[in-house]
């Protein structure tokens, strides 16, 4: 058995050792949030925070994320309020949708390391993919939900 | 509507952990929260409805919340959003009480084609529907100001309907739309109302936020992948590397009583594997060691395909315009100029891996999927179930994009008959590497002009060849014996520019690999050409290209009017320094004009990096003026990767791209600064949006890189070009 623990929630999970925490989470805990995009950690779609860094699941056994605290789109605050959320929300980022839980996922963890980025910082620290071509305006989002963190 | 037993609800609520713990953690239903626009899963749960159905496409709710059902599929085109203003403009319901939700293809299917045709393409959803949307809506509302006429005993006339309420004017007796529902739903009109003339449009036209944003941003939104139902198992497939191939023999004990796997399936072409959950199910896909026939197209190399085409364009061709006499012009012609241009395969990559999931019972298919042919779905699915059209339902859920690639359904074929076979019901994914080397990809072109320049450096001469794969032809539809398939020479027949003397030739020739529509479809490689060509020809007449193309379109106001814009816009006049350039083109597809400029910087190493990109837009009308700017970022930046890197390589017959590690994709870093400008010219214009901003982007850059270093691109993708030293 291995235990995760996932949005302060702890689960007891019979599970082989090198199961993807991304089918885990999809398949084992039905949080369904995070998403399958190429499998190889190109993509970035299935971005989780493990103790508070992003982190491709799709390459995460689940094994190595024992013992750590696990976040996903769910969890990452109740009511759509964290400050990405509400920039993303606020420039209306999202097309298709698909890549967003990993993107904002991705941009959560990066502005709580780098409060004050610029847009170099974001180019070479961002590198989800996303085929709807939100890059501008995610990059307008990710601006404006630093201001309001720092606010 | 139906005589068939709905879904119950208890179908949809899905166990946790059994699978793997015996720990059963109940999900919520994905029902409708009160606060949120659209439903997470976004049709009205069975048996849920409270509200009143006035026609097809509107239901009220006792609250005056209106729920306007969408025929089209949402695939990041904010078709959720533009669709349901069309509707409130005329309803004059209060908008922020307004939800989306998808229309019925069963509905469609068995109570005479309400929402006419579902399939999402050719940019169409607002140019198609507008004006029947607009009449709903007004029909809706017409009958809502007669109910609340007869309840008062008044005319209708008299009365006057707003913000979700009719209001008698005399005497200021108001009553809510949720309260007149009901009754307006069993009036008949004596003649339906004229619908709305663009002056008096309220809503339409207005920058309004999305509906579906909010469920976007938390993992809410339901895509077919995320769906999932009680006593679901899960499949994983592997198919003929080599398309058209077949399964000779399956050796598969390697995973044999493996975890989990209950069985294994064969597939056209292909065999799957079903599981208790994918992961299980894809790596024991991986794990059969399977003997294929590789069929006739063993063998074959993009470098062989290339050569054909090339070949192609010296043999027999079917005209598809002429005008003048191109051979005689070319012989009194003061300069001539040829090229020849090449455009690649390209995969459609979208975000979400096709999928579906299907329960099939004994009268009755359910089908949970993302489908840009909600319709041809159906069939589909009943023609691979062996059932009638009418027990099949299809619940269209989020698309996780679609670029033409989810208008044909492979997926749902092999899903119906892993479904039948296993007698459960079935989510098959497919594996990125599946989606990327089973795709139906845009076809791969030669396109040759030959041009005849009078003695002012103007064109009077232009002949036009393109060899291509003909759509029809791979998909089966059609076996186009007049040789011209409009799609193939969408482009280059309406080529905008004067030229007196026309000839557009074209050679339609398949190969094994399938093709299909994607977005923007044979404007794509053909404007890449064309614009490309007119660059050139600027260039051999010694003129500036925007002038030169100025000069070509002289009586065609909209256009003149985006050229001009662009090039204020665009700061045409003003110098770049070494190093950089700036490229323009200019482009009609679906409805649409659009020219762009783009800035483009060349290191000395020859790396390019796009930093600016304007659109100016014609349209005509514009419905939601924010997601035509969302669109044409998008059209843009899909644009830029296939002119950048997009390459599907065969060899040996099979794709040689598996994944997004090799085959490469624009991120933030390559993402340039775009500019999106409207020069509208009304009248009776509808163009569609999803899909015009890409074809002018592929010559726009090549022509920018020609002006920063002096090489001239006349095959994609850009990555194989060596341009170091050039700037």
């Amino acid at each position: 058995m291995i235990e995760i623990s996932v949005n302060g929630q702890v689960h007891r999970l019979d599970v082989e050792d090198d199961m993807p925490l991304l089918w885990v989470l999809r398949d084992e805990l039905g949080m369904t949030g995070t998403k399958y995009g190429c499998g190889i950690g190109q993509c970035g779609a299935c971005t989780v925070h493990v103790d508070g860094e992003a982190q491709r699941s799709c390459s995460l056994p689940v094994s190595a994320a024992a013992g750590t605290k696990i976040t996903t789109i769910e969890g990452l605050s109740p009511d759509s309020s964290h400050a990405v959320q509400k920039a993303w929300i606020a420039e209306d980022v999202p097309q298709c949708g698909y890549c967003q839980s990993g993107q904002i996922m991705a941009a959560a963890a990066f502005l709580a390391a780098n409060p004050k980025p610029t847009d170099a910082d974001i180019d070479a620290n961002l590198s989800n993919i996303c085929r709807c071509g939100t890059y501008p305006r995610m990059r307008k989002a990710i601006h404006r939900a630093a201001a309001l963190i720092v606010r | 509507m139906t005589h068939l037993a709905p879904l119950s609800r208890r179908f949809f609520i899905t166990t946790g952990l059994s699978a793997a713990g015996g720990l059963v953690v109940g999900l919520a239903l994905p029902g409708r929260a009160d606060a949120l626009p659209i439903n997470a899963a976004p049709w009205t749960p069975a048996g849920d409805a409270k509200a009143a159905e006035v026609n097809a496409w509107i239901l009220i709710e006792p609250d005056d919340s209106v729920i306007i059902r969408v025929a089209q599929s949402e695939m990041g085109e904010g078709i959720f959003t533009a669709l349901p203003m069309i509707v409130a403009e005329e309803l004059e319901c209060d908008w922020t009480k307004v939800r989306a939700e998808y229309a019925e293809a069963h509905r469609n299917l068995v109570d005479g084609r309400p929402y006419q045709r579902m399939g999402t393409g050719g940019s169409g959803a607002v140019r198609r529907s507008r004006e029947f949307l607009q009449q709903a809506g007004a029909s809706a509302r017409a009958r809502l100001i007669a109910a609340a006429a007869r309840q008062w005993g008044v005319a209708p006339a008299e009365c006057a309907a707003r913000d979700g309420k009719v209001t008698h004017t005399a005497t200021k007796r108001v009553l809510g739309y949720g309260a007149l529902a009901s009754a307006a739903a069993k009036i008949t009109l004596a003649q339906e109302p004229a619908i709305k003339t663009p002056d008096q449009f309220r809503l339409i036209g207005q920058p309004q936020a999305r509906l579906d944003t909010a469920l976007k941003v938390n993992g809410q939104a339901k895509f077919g992948i995320d769906m999932r139902l009680e006593g679901m198992v899960y499949a994983a497939v592997t198919t003929c590397p080599v398309f058209g191939g077949t399964v000779k023999h399956v050796d598969d004990s390697k995973v044999k009583g493996r975890r989990g796997i209950q069985q294994i399936v064969p597939i056209p072409g292909g065999v799957a594997v079903v599981a208790d959950s994918f992961w299980r199910a894809k790596q024991a896909v991986a794990d059969l060691v399977i003997t294929w026939d590789e069929g006739a197209g063993a063998g074959t190399s993009s470098d062989q395909f290339r050569k054909e085409y090339r070949d192609a364009l010296d043999g027999p061709a079917a005209n598809a315009k002429r005008s003048g006499d191109v051979n005689a012009a070319m012989a009194k012609a003061s300069k001539r100029i040829d090229a020849l241009y090449e455009a690649p395969h390209v995969a459609h990559a979208a975000m979400e891996p096709l999928n579906a999931t299907v329960h099939v019972q004994a009268d009755r298919l359910d089908a949970w999927m993302g489908t840009q042919d909600p319709d041809g779905a159906l069939q589909r699915a009943a023609t691979a179930a062996g059932m009638k059209p009418e027990q099949v339902f299809i619940h269209n859920c989020f698309l996780g994009g679609g670029f033409g690639r989810r208008a044909v359904n492979d997926e749902l074929t092999q899903a119906v008959i892993v479904a039948k076979a296993v007698g459960k019901p079935v989510k098959l994914v497919w594996t990125r590497e599946e989606d990327m080397q089973h795709d139906r990809y845009r076809p791969q072109a030669a396109i040759r002009f030959k041009a005849g320049l009078g003695s002012d450096g103007m064109p009077v001469a232009w002949d036009m060849r393109t060899a291509v794969g003909s759509i029809s032809r791979s998909l089966g539809r059609d076996p186009v014996t007049s040789g011209v398939e409009p799609s193939a020479v969408e482009g280059l027949a309406n080529v905008p520019y004067a030229v007196a003397n026309l000839n557009v030739d074209c050679i339609l020739k398949n190969t094994h690999v399938p093709v299909m529509f994607w977005r923007s479809v044979g404007s794509s490689q053909n404007a890449f050409a064309l614009e490309s060509f007119v660059d050139e020809m600027a260039v051999a007449a010694g003129k500036d290209p925007y002038h030169f193309r100025r000069d070509l379109l002289a009586g065609k106001p909209d256009f003149l009017k985006v050229l001009d814009t662009l090039a204020e816009k665009g700061d045409w006049s003003k110098k770049q320094p070494a190093g950089k350039g700036r490229g323009i083109a200019i482009h009609e597809s679906f409805g649409t004009i659009v020219g762009e400029i783009v800035e483009v910087a060349v290191s000395p190493k020859g790396e390019v990096k796009v930093e600016r990109v304007v659109a100016v837009v014609d349209c005509g009308h514009v419905v939601n003026p924010r997601t035509v700017e969302m669109q044409i970022e998008s059209a843009v930046i899909y644009g830029l990767t296939a002119a950048l890197y997009g390459e599907i390589t065969i060899k040996d017959g099979r794709v040689t791209e598996s994944n997004f590690d090799g085959y490469e994709m624009v991120r933030f870093a390559d993402a340039p600064v775009i500019e999106t400008y409207l020069a509208l010219s009304g009248g009776s214009k509808w163009g569609g949006i999803g899909e015009p901003g890409t074809p002018p982007i592929a010559p726009a850059l090549c022509n920018a890189i020609f002006a920063a270093t002096g090489k001239r691109i006349r095959s994609l993708p850009i990555k194989n070009q060596d341009l170091s030293g050039r700037a």
